[in-house]
């Protein structure tokens, strides 16, 4: 049975919501990373081309912080690594048309770039693939489109504010705390979380900025035995 | 934050990196790799990850600057926020409290 115009509005009004949440975030991502030494074509340069907010933010935040370009590098990409998850995840649901061949390798590429924690919680919401297929798109481009927009506003702001004296700098644990509460739902997630937290904090005096955060990752160890 | 210490450059050169690795990771799962399962265990780790270094940010960015450990504005703005967060509010009230909290204890000292 295909899906009613109703279920369409449904799916389509959702994922253009979240579109709008995200493009609020992007503005706190732009004037963050002026704030931590980026320029304005810089940030967009990060929002277009990286496209994955929580590695945006981490490596601004290593650069901030005066760590070294491929510490910033390393945990950004650490953080990447779900996006892997999610595109196993989503490939079954996404990489196939209406008439259910697969999409041609130039439209399963483009498909990629939008492979992220948002689209991926949109579209496994959906059990019915017309609806998931829809629900993967209008979040992919609403979302692509607020992003960008949010993140030029936000560092056009941002460079010509004080940024140190607005606290703009505080904006990166804000984030990140609030990205973190989905992690925390079980006991392994909070080990790690745990564990993460007190490496980086202990290991900060003795090696060089950014390093801290990239050992931090052993906390997947102790959570995931735990 | 002390400042940024790579070029303009440098920077570049970081955010073409991290594109071509983050594309690289998405192009990975969703093309190459695409609806096979994986090993419980490795999907297991790999779902860890975001909790270690999310939680392992939030600290860097609340209690160090550079190499030193530091207890300063960020904390009150960081006690906002979890605030903020345990009250569910949305993501930009969590920000902008916390990024307000700090500002006000900068203007003060």
């Amino acid at each position: 049975m295909s899906p009613t115009d109703a279920e369409r509005k449904r799916v389509v009004s959702a994922s253009l919501t979240l579109g709008s949440a995200v493009g609020i975030t992007a503005l706190s991502f732009g004037l963050a990373a002026v704030s931590s030494g980026a320029s304005v074509w810089q940030a967009c340069a990060l929002s277009f081309l990286t496209f994955t907010g929580a590695s945006q933010f981490s490596a601004m935040s290593v650069v901030g912080a005066g760590g070294s370009l491929w510490t910033a590098f390393g945990g950004a990409t650490l953080l990447a690594v779900r996006n892997f998850v999610y595109g196993v995840a989503l490939a079954g649901r996404v990489s196939h048309g209406a008439d259910g061949r697969r999409l041609p390798l130039f439209r399963r590429l483009v498909a990629a770039q939008f492979v992220i924690d948002e689209t991926t919680a949109m579209t496994t919401a959906e059990s019915e693939p017309r609806l998931a297929r829809t629900a993967f798109w209008v979040t992919a481009l609403s979302l692509f489109v607020t992003w960008n927009l949010g993140t030029l506003i936000g560092a056009l702001a941002g460079s010509v504010l004080d940024t140190y004296a607005l606290g703009f700098d505080a904006a990166f644990p804000a984030a990140f705390a609030a990205m973190l509460p989905a992690h925390l739902r079980t006991r392994r997630g909070r080990m790690a979380a745990m564990t993460g937290a007190v490496v980086c904090v202990a290991l900060t005096p003795f090696v060089p900025v950014g390093v801290a955060i990239l050992v931090a990752v052993v906390g997947v160890l102790f959570g995931v035995r735990s | 934050m002390s400042g940024a210490t790579l070029s303009a450059g440098e920077l570049w050169l970081l955010i073409i990196v991290l594109s071509g690795a983050a594309y690289g990771l998405k192009v990975l799962g969703f093309v190459v790799v695409g609806g096979r399962t994986m090993p419980p265990v490795l999907n297991r780790c790999l779902a860890l990850i975001p909790a270690s270094l999310l939680a392992a940010l939030v600290a860097k960015d609340t209690f160090t600057t550079a190499q030193e450990l530091v207890l300063d504005a960020r904390a009150v703005g960081l006690v906002v926020a979890i605030v903020a967060v345990w009250r569910k509010a949305p993501f930009i009230v969590v920000v902008v409290a916390a990024m307000a909290a700090t500002a006000l204890v900068r203007a003060l000292a």
